[in-house]
């Protein structure tokens, strides 16, 4: 049972956007924890502002901001989601915030300076994530990284009050729950350094591998592949799927009652880590050397994989080998006979 | 003459920023900005062309499976793909699960709180309409994100996840349905079914969709009290307000239809003017002659380019101004309504055009339809037949790939010189409500929508707010 937090102790939480699609919030809202409003409320959280969710609107929006940026309200926590957009040249005029005539990066670093702690959501907040891609014509990127670079846009060194650096929930888009469970965790007073792993995601979830819990994974230990799209087989090999290096219980925890990428059938691309964006190979295909995967299952030696995947290769149950390259289960798994006639 | 710049508009997605000139009381021009710059049409450019199946959908975190199905649709048709009746199938249940989802968020989560606002405490309905969508406080935000999250177990069966899936292909979906989740898939539906009426109806969702015309509508609404669903909580506070007076645009209504076999979708493509038209996407032109984008003259998509230009004079918004043969067109559910003849749609236009009254039933009207077409879809959904085709893709292709999102007419088009991205150009529904002036000064749907509205007090400064979100705009879309 966990106490009511005191009035005092109430979080006020500002959530901005800039340079994202605005899934996040739309992943938010998916929630599946119950009442998503009374879950924050009653974890102590207060949204002063949130873009999707809130009556204020033009100058009563901007005076939320104001007021937090000079410091007549009290800034616990400032969310932001999408990247910050620093062009063109520099000036921030990619996103100029309506009504306020400033670019949307001068009022992410006004509040930042203010906020007892700083929260960037998802890959294009964190990281600079798919905004920053290609060319990166926006000159986007995260608040504490430039893709795998400490620094964007408040710099490497930068650290809230309380000595933590930015808190990047990273995922395009994170799941509801790691959103919900980190601001909860924040008005709870339960969040420190320690939750954060090095590249200061929530280790909460971030501790675990996409792989973890892959429905797929009969078809990975035989190293028997799907081909093209639809096929039930491991989508390591060809398909491109990233799920044994990428971080993330997406498997395990499952999206929108019980998917995940590979579950509908497509690759992880590791969403939750800097630079996924380019990954230098086309998205749905696996580079390979020597027709073998350049990317190995992370803290595994290649030698060790070489040699068991061509061992399993050459175990593959018929089963699984068929199956691999359908759409549907077409052989059962046999029925062991119970030795009881 | 007095100016007055409005925004940031919340409860809409994205950025966005108005400016009204104000004289004698009423708006006399308006502006529209859509002040936010990404460049995707940038970054895809030199990709190889199925990684647009990952790109594209993030344009968009509300519209994120139109943006994966004109992509897979452009690249479909350069491909000469056609996916199987299952892919089929199974790709339309996922668009509709969204625009559904879109639909019920901006009805409860983006329209209806500006009526809880105190710029009306004194009306007579008000009390009851704060209690009941007031933002963060309303009863109803809890009741409609739990019926969407519900409904969105649809795309965790069938894509995956939700924003942001691969699982549209060119060729079909990535995702096989067993038989037994053609059983979890219309228990989701049907607990979807069961809000609609519920709460949001108050009856069965055949009878909504069988009111044929305005005075059918207000029988209906008359029949229980204003408490006994939304939407007759919404028609009653529209009658007192006179909704259907406001926010009327150029009423020519875009469809490129949608669901469906090619060639003979469930909602029929077209224009409507007041007689319907056929539909010719050779005559659209991108105009960019107030957008601060280097202006290389009015072209059409499959020939754009995008290129930011942000110290350009006379410019005020970040996107582009497409026409359709020369003319400002609307495009949504209401569009769509009209175009495919629905009584009800074409009765409402009949009367007061497009309006912030018959833009907002539109989109119930929509919702009423859809489900049980939803529900007869995961019926012919056939386990054990294929779901996905595959095919090569030339190295120098050209592709179009037209959709209908929540929010109306998506259009994709891609060029593919050796087998990567030479050219990728996205006009999205509200580019075509939002749009600016165009070279020959015409303003877009929502400028013209807003000038004429009363000005000066409390309840007209929110009369803007229903205008602007009528439209229900998706401004991350609408630049990209």
């Amino acid at each position: 049972m966990v106490s009511e937090p005191s009035p005092a102790a109430r979080l006020n939480v500002l959530w901005l956007q800039s340079g994202g699609c605005g899934g996040c919030s739309m992943s938010l809202l998916g929630s599946r924890t119950g009442d998503l409003l009374r879950t924050l409320a009653d974890a102590g959280v207060d949204l002063l502002w949130h873009p999707t969710l809130s009556e204020q609107t033009g100058a009563d929006a901007v005076e939320v901001w104001r007021a937090c940026a000079e410091g007549r309200t009290r800034l616990d926590v400032l969310c932001l989601e999408g990247a910050v957009l620093r062009g063109p040249a520099g000036t921030g005029r990619f996103h100029m915030a309506a009504g306020t005539g400033e670019p949307m990066a001068t009022w992410v670093s006004r509040l930042a300076a203010r906020a007892r702690r700083v929260v960037a959501i998802g890959t294009c907040a964190t990281y600079g994530g798919m905004t920053s891609g290609g060319a990166n014509p926006s000159d986007a990127c995260g608040l504490q990284y430039d893709g795998d670079t400490p620094g964007g846009l408040l710099g490497a060194e930068w650290r809230d009050p309380d000595g933590l650096p930015v808190v990047n929930v990273a995922g395009c888009p994170p799941h509801p729950d790691w959103m919900v469970e980190t601001l909860v965790a924040l008005g709870l007073g339960t969040f420190g350094a320690s939750d954060l792993d090095p590249l200061g995601r929530p280790r909460s979830y971030a501790d675990q591998l996409v792989h973890h819990g892959c429905p797929r994974n009969e078809y990975y230990e035989f190293k028997a592949s799907a081909h093209k799209p639809s096929d039930l087989g491991c989508l390591m090999e060809n398909m491109g799927c990233k799920a044994t290096q990428a971080h993330g219980d997406c498997n395990t925890r499952t999206w929108n009652g019980s998917g995940s990428c590979l579950r509908g059938g497509f690759a992880c691309i590791d969403c939750t880590a800097p630079g996924f964006e380019e990954p230098g190979h086309p998205f749905a295909e696996t580079p390979k050397l020597a027709g073998i995967p350049i990317a190995l299952p992370i803290d595994m030696p290649k030698a060790w994989f070489v040699a068991l995947a061509a061992l399993s290769k050459s175990a593959t149950p018929r089963r699984v080998r068929e199956n691999a390259v359908a759409d549907h289960e077409r052989v059962p798994p046999g029925i062991r006979n119970s030795g009881r006639k | 003459m007095k100016r007055i710049v409005v925004g940031p508009f919340n409860r809409v997605e994205g950025d966005l920023e108005v400016t009204l000139d104000v004289e004698g009381g009423v708006v006399r021009s308006a502006r529209v900005c859509s002040p936010m710059y990404r460049g995707f049409e940038q970054i895809l450019i030199g990709k190889k062309a199925l990684d647009a199946l990952t790109i594209v959908p993030r344009v968009c975190g509300i519209c994120s499976v139109a943006q994966s199905a004109a992509a897979a649709r452009a690249l479909a048709s350069a491909m000469q793909l056609r996916a199987p009746e299952n892919g089929r199938l199974a790709s339309d249940l996922v668009r509709a699960t969204e625009s559904a989802a879109d639909h019920l968020t901006h009805f409860y989560l983006f329209f209806m709180p500006d009526f809880a606002r105190e710029a009306y405490a004194r009306r007579s309905w008000f009390a009851p309409v704060q209690a009941r969508f007031q933002a963060m406080r309303g009863s109803a935000a809890a009741e409609a994100l739990d019926a969407r999250a519900r409904l969105l177990d649809v795309m965790g069966l069938l894509a995956g996840k939700w924003p942001h899936t691969l699982a549209l292909q060119p060729g079909g979906t990535s995702r096989a349905v067993h038989r037994h989740e053609k059983i979890q898939l219309l228990l989701a539906l049907r607990a979807f079914r069961a809000f609609l009426e519920g709460k949001l109806f108050g009856d069965a969702l055949e009878r909504v969709a069988a009111i044929d015309d305005a005075a059918a509508l207000a029988a209906w609404r008359d029949e229980r009290p204003a408490s006994a669903s939304d939407f007759r909580a919404f028609l009653a506070v529209a009658e007192d307000l006179a909704l259907e007076r406001f926010g009327r645009a150029h009423d020519v209504f875009l469809s490129f239809g949608a669901y469906g076999p090619e060639g003979a979708p469930w909602l029929a493509p077209g224009v409507f003017d007041g007689a319907l038209r056929p539909l010719e996407p050779a005559t659209i032109r991108e105009d960019v002659s107030h957008a601060w984008l280097a202006d290389e003259g009015s072209r059409h998509p499959s020939r754009g380019v995008t290129r930011p230009a942000p110290d350009k004079a006379d410019a005020y918004t970040w996107c582009k101004a497409p026409r359709l043969d020369g003319r400002v067109v609307e495009v949504g559910a209401l569009a769509r309504q009209v175009v495919d003849g629905h009584p009800l749609a074409r009765d409402l236009v009949a009367r007061g055009g497009g309006n912030v009254l018959s833009r907002v039933t539109g989109r119930l009207l929509e919702l009423a339809r859809m489900v049980p077409q939803m529900e007869r879809w995961v019926t012919a959904l056939a386990p054990g037949e294929p779901f996905c085709v595959t095919g090569g893709l030339p190295e120098d292709a050209m592709g179009m790939g037209l959709v209908e999102a929540a929010r109306g007419g998506l259009g994709h088009w891609i060029e593919v010189r050796g087998g990567r991205i030479q050219g990728y150009q996205i006009i999205a529904p509200t580019t075509w409500n939002f749009s600016p002036r165009d070279a020959e000064g015409r303003p877009g749907p929502l400028e013209q929508a807003l000038t004429g509205l009363p000005s000066g007090d409390d309840e007209s400064a929110v009369l803007v707010q229903h205008v602007v979100r009528s439209f229900d705009p998706c401004m991350v879309c609408t630049v990209h």
